[in-house]
């Protein structure tokens, strides 16, 4: 996620000091990963330089970093740009997974039980968001639906491949 | 022998149809107030176990105990009655009656028996405001749409407090959302009722909502908590 353009897009509803910025970041879409002050404060320092925000005010005393920042119109056409191009789908041709399935067949371990111990691993994480989003608001359900739509996408795979092993088993061995 | 707190347990469940071997050794076990999903390939046989579980069909061999007693010890009237009265099943389609309206197909299994209209009907809507269907009581099946008649079904099977749900493909007719609500609503409803479900499903998502999952294959079950 670029940090950088979510900051900038906070940004566009009104000025916000840097560690209401990290606040409001952390509530939105921090969820189990809060921004760390420092890369707010270097991220802001790289915007500031970019001409995408500028200094609105200075709060005297207080905490370390007590300036008050405001997008610039150049910002707003950045966040503009951002949003409007689409992001790269992942092509997640690269799967450990994959890469250990071949492994096992070819060193005569057992391929049903690396899947079969994988899947049960998914669904346990699976069950703890499904649990989540029980409880949570909104916000955290669409979080949630977005990590369990590809797990299970994983899940299908998994299934897929444990049906083909015998197949694939005979391919890596020739 | 039966672990300590089970409610239904099968042990070396065979069934074959033919030369096709259903179920080749299956094994399950459900406490009160769990829910357990039952997964696998199509033709894997979980359709079978579930019919076998629930007293629908009978096995060619092993063991299945309800509660202490063991189903095939039971004469077919006896295994009816524990349908009735025990056990609540929800399928993939509804299956409500199209003539009755939906508080009557709710009350159903009540007035079956031999619960009066009224009473039958009081407890029938009070089901139907767990599963947030309170509303459509006076509408026919036709007259509401697939994820609400879903509801209905769901509170029939729940409207004899039955100690077991069966569950068989539950969301399989439903979109994502629908079929969410449908099952958050049924393991909440079936969880504060202290009732077992055994979901039937080939959804991960659906079956995420589960305590724990059985696989099977080839008419063998795996518990999947044991290999982890």
């Amino acid at each position: 996620m670029s940090i950088g353009h979510t900051l900038l897009g906070l940004l566009e509803a009104g000025p916000r000091h840097g560690y209401d910025l990290k606040r409001a970041f952390d509530e939105k879409f921090g969820h189990d990963r809060p921004l760390a002050y420092g890369q707010v404060y270097s991220t802001m320092s790289r915007l500031l330089k970019n001409g995408l925000v500028e200094v609105d005010g200075i709060e005297s005393g207080g905490g370390p970093d007590r300036k008050r920042y405001a997008i610039t119109d150049a910002g707003i056409t950045d966040v503009e740009t951002w949003l409007s191009q689409p992001e790269k789908p992942e092509p997640y041709l690269h799967s450990t997974l994959y890469t250990k399935v071949v492994l096992a067949l070819l060193t005569g371990r057992g391929a049903a039980e690396l899947l079969d111990v994988q899947r049960a691993e998914h669904l346990r994480l699976m069950r703890i968001l499904t649990q989540r989003k029980r409880k949570g608001d909104l916000a955290d359900q669409l979080v949630c639906d977005h990590a369990l739509f590809h797990l299970e996408a994983d899940l299908r795979w998994l299934e897929l491949t444990a049906a083909r092993l015998g197949q694939l088993a005979q391919e890596v061995r020739r | 022998m039966t672990p300590a707190g089970t409610l239904l347990c099968a042990t070396d469940l065979r069934k074959a149809y033919g030369p096709t071997k259903a179920l080749d050794g299956a094994e399950f076990s459900i406490h009160p107030g769990e829910v357990v999903a039952v997964m696998g390939p199509s033709g894997s046989g979980k359709s079978t176990l579930l019919h076998c579980l629930a007293g629908i069909v009978t096995p060619d061999s092993g063991t299945i105990t309800y509660a202490g007693r063991e189903l095939s010890a039971m004469n077919d009237s006896e295994r009816s009655a524990l349908r009735r009265g025990e056990f609540g099943f929800v399928f993939q389609f509804g299956q409500l009656v199209p003539e009755l309206t939906c508080v009557e197909n709710v009350a159903l299994p009540l007035r079956l028996a031999g619960v009066r209209r009224k009473e039958a009907e009081r407890t029938a809507l009070h089901w139907m405001s767990e599963l947030e269907v309170a509303d459509l009581g006076s509408k026919r099946p036709g007259e509401v749409s697939g994820g609400q008649g879903q509801r209905v079904a769901v509170a029939r099977a729940l409207v004899t407090q039955p100690r077991v749900i069966f569950a068989d493909e539950p969301t399989g007719a439903l979109d994502s959302l629908n079929g969410e609500l449908v099952m958050q609503l049924l393991t909440e409803a079936a969880r504060s009722a202290n009732a077992a479900v055994v979901l039937v499903t080939h959804e991960t998502r659906v079956a995420a909502y589960s305590d724990r999952e059985i696989v099977v294959r080839d008419g063998k079950s795996r518990d999947m908590e044991r290999i982890v």
